[in-house]
């Protein structure tokens, strides 16, 4: 069977599908995903950076696996989160604004969470919404909570999702890597730096600014 | 602690804990002969659990008393009895939540009983592993094999698979662990079989050393939190989508549920490089197919011994795996098939239906010959089917006669 269907920014659908349940698989060790095309990892690590300097308000959203020390991985694995942040701040033209969100639980927080301070795996698209992020990576966020997310995020917004996962990656975020370690985050943060200044920022706008 | 890092250590009885695929790929087998209730015994021995939950009335299969045994030598961590059905399935949950690598059983009006807690367990994410030897499920009571309360499971979001063998039995339950623990899967398995048939015959089974056992479940690869009461899905009915009405709500149950048949869907991967795929066929060039599960598929297999006797050639479909249910293979395998034929042991014709639903003219299939409430399905009848397919004319097998 070919399967056609891409994981592209949204609005998707009311209700988008599952993207495994059209097909979309994983990729394996050493292979990332881009719109569910499976490539190999630096390939992904070239695209991510780009889509972070290109975004307006590139986002990096960390959730309770890496807010909390633990273990020692997760310690490193948080410097390294701070490195790319502050290297995406150090990258991106005065227009843009970096952001650094934490997820740091899963209760559901409607209608009174702060979309400013968190975000949350239940209605991810208020802080999405309300921040007008265009781009943005979990990381640090348990696999199923992380697909909720995503999948959310694609429904009802056109922000580009990319996933820093521990384990074997998510098809719903439309670039996804998998086995992430504090060494993969500070590549990622290496080709940041190696493209600032190659990339223009987007001029798409949607109907309310970066997301509608 | 990584799962990896335990592989050559030994656990407190001495096992050793080993890979999975070379336990189970590569270790020496020793042929025994084994009911398959014994053999449930047997493969749970090696499969590192931490609590087994029994609820032991069941004339189905002895597993649950003998796995006490188990407890009894010091092989399972923790083991009791519930108070019904209903009460071991939420036990086997509570267990779950807290990190542990949990086994049971159960069958029939027992499944039915503690139906509720199915797809609690998979939208909860927790690999539980529940032993179903089917029996029928309806008044007036029977306690023999039928296969009807399969067709309730396949919606709980749970994996299902349908042993037609002892040997399937037993390597199941290892390799069910292996699949239901990924962390992109982790969903609970009913592994079926048909009861009585399977679990009370005894067979000629391959077992792995008794000195080799799984690496311990790593309850830090899981999806969800372990035992976190303050989130869902622990923490149910203060929860906003649970209890408002919003789109919001709406949204997130609804993508909750889609997120557990995704992970049905990547358990495709695992399951097809353990189980060496999700079918298993013969002679899938025949223009008549026996497509099938569990035992139906043994006696398709003397059917078409029987048939070939008489210089009639059939093939055979063996499906392994109901959720994921495998369209695609079964699609491919019966691309050239004139006559679908599909035996089974329950009175609606799940299986049928499903097949129907998979591939184009669906009026190839032939839901039947169907027994239930614990006939026997003699491979005599399979072989009348295809032979009345065939525009053949034969005897009936038991009936006044045509």
């Amino acid at each position: 069977m070919t399967n056609q269907y891409r994981v592209l920014p949204g609005p998707e659908h009311f209700l988008p599908p599952a993207a495994a349940s059209m097909g979309i698989r994983l990729p394996n060790p050493g292979e990332a995903h881009i719109h569910g095309v499976i490539v190999p990892e630096e390939q992904a690590l070239e695209e991510a950076a780009r889509q972070f300097l290109m975004a307006k308000v590139p986002t990096i959203f960390p959730g309770p696996l890496v807010l909390w020390a633990w273990n020692e991985k997760a310690a490193k694995k948080a410097t390294a989160i701070r490195h790319l942040y502050e290297t995406i701040k150090e990258c991106v033209t005065p227009q843009q604004q970096a952001m650094l969100i934490p997820m740091p639980d899963y209760r559901p927080k409607y209608p009174k969470i702060n979309p400013e301070v968190e975000i949350n795996p239940n209605h991810p698209n208020l802080t999405i919404w309300h921040n007008k992020i265009d781009c943005c990576m979990f990381v640090g966020v348990h696999c199923h909570q992380a697909n909720l997310s995503l999948k959310i995020i694609r429904g009802g917004t056109s922000c580009y999702t990319i996933a820093m996962c521990a384990q074997a990656g998510h098809e719903d975020a439309m670039l996804s890597f998998r086995d992430a370690s504090a060494e993969k985050i500070m590549r990622l943060a290496e080709w940041v730096r190696k493209l600032k200044g190659t990339v223009k920022v987007s001029q798409v706008v949607s109907k309310s600014g970066a997301s509608n | 602690m990584e799962t990896t890092s335990v592989i050559g250590t030994k656990n407190k009885k001495g096992q050793v804990y080993t890979d999975p695929r070379v336990m189970m790929n590569e270790a020496p087998r020793t042929p025994s002969f084994f009911t398959g209730s014994e053999v449930i015994k047997e493969a749970v021995r090696r499969a590192s659990v931490d609590v087994m939950i029994a609820y032991p009335i069941t004339p189905q299969s002895e597993a649950a008393a003998l796995i006490g045994e188990l407890f009894a030598e010091g092989y399972i961590g923790d083991y009791f009895r519930g108070e019904s059905e209903f009460a071991v399935m939420s036990e086997c949950a509570g267990a779950a939540f807290g990190g542990a690598r949990v086994f049971t059983t159960t069958a029939g009006p027992g499944t039915m009983r503690a139906m509720e807690n199915f797809p609690m367990w998979a939208g909860a994410r927790l690999p539980i592993q529940c032993i179903v030897t089917c029996r029928g499920i309806n008044s007036p009571l029977s306690i023999q094999p039928d296969t009807i309360e399969i067709s309730y499971l396949m919606q709980t979001g749970m994996l299902v698979w349908h042993a037609e063998t002892a040997q399937d039995f037993y390597d199941w339950i290892m390799k069910g662990y292996m699949v239901s623990e990924e962390p992109d899967v982790h969903l609970p398995l009913a592994l079926c079989c048909d009861g009585f048939f399977v679990t009370h015959t005894k067979d000629v089974v391959n077992l792995t050393p008794a000195d080799m056992c799984l690496p311990p479940y790593d309850p830090y690869r899981s999806p969800v939190p372990c035992m976190d009461m303050e989130c869902p899905p622990v923490r149910m009915m203060r929860d906003p989508f649970v209890m408002k009405s919003n789109y919001i709500s709406y949204a997130t149950h609804a993508s909750w549920q889609q997120e557990v048949w995704a992970a049905i869907e990547r358990s495709r991967k695992h399951t097809i490089a353990w189980l060496d795929g999700l079918i298993e066929t013969e002679n899938a060039d025949a223009d008549v197919l026996i497509v099938s599960s569990g035992t139906a598929v043994s006696q398709g297999r003397e059917a078409i011994r029987l048939l070939a006797d008489e210089g009639i050639r059939v093939g055979l479909v063996k499906i392994k795996t109901l959720r994921p249910w495998p369209g695609e293979e079964i699609r491919e395998a019966t691309k050239n098939a004139k006559y679908i034929i599909v035996p089974e042991f329950n009175v609606v014709g799940w299986m049928a239906r499903e097949i129907k639903a998979s591939i184009p003219n669906s009026d190839r299939v032939i839901a039947g010959p169907h027994v239930c409430g614990g006939m026997t399905m003699p491979p005599e009848i399979i072989v009348e089917q295809i032979k009345h397919a065939l525009g053949i004319r034969s005897a009936a097998l038991a009936g006044r006669g045509s």
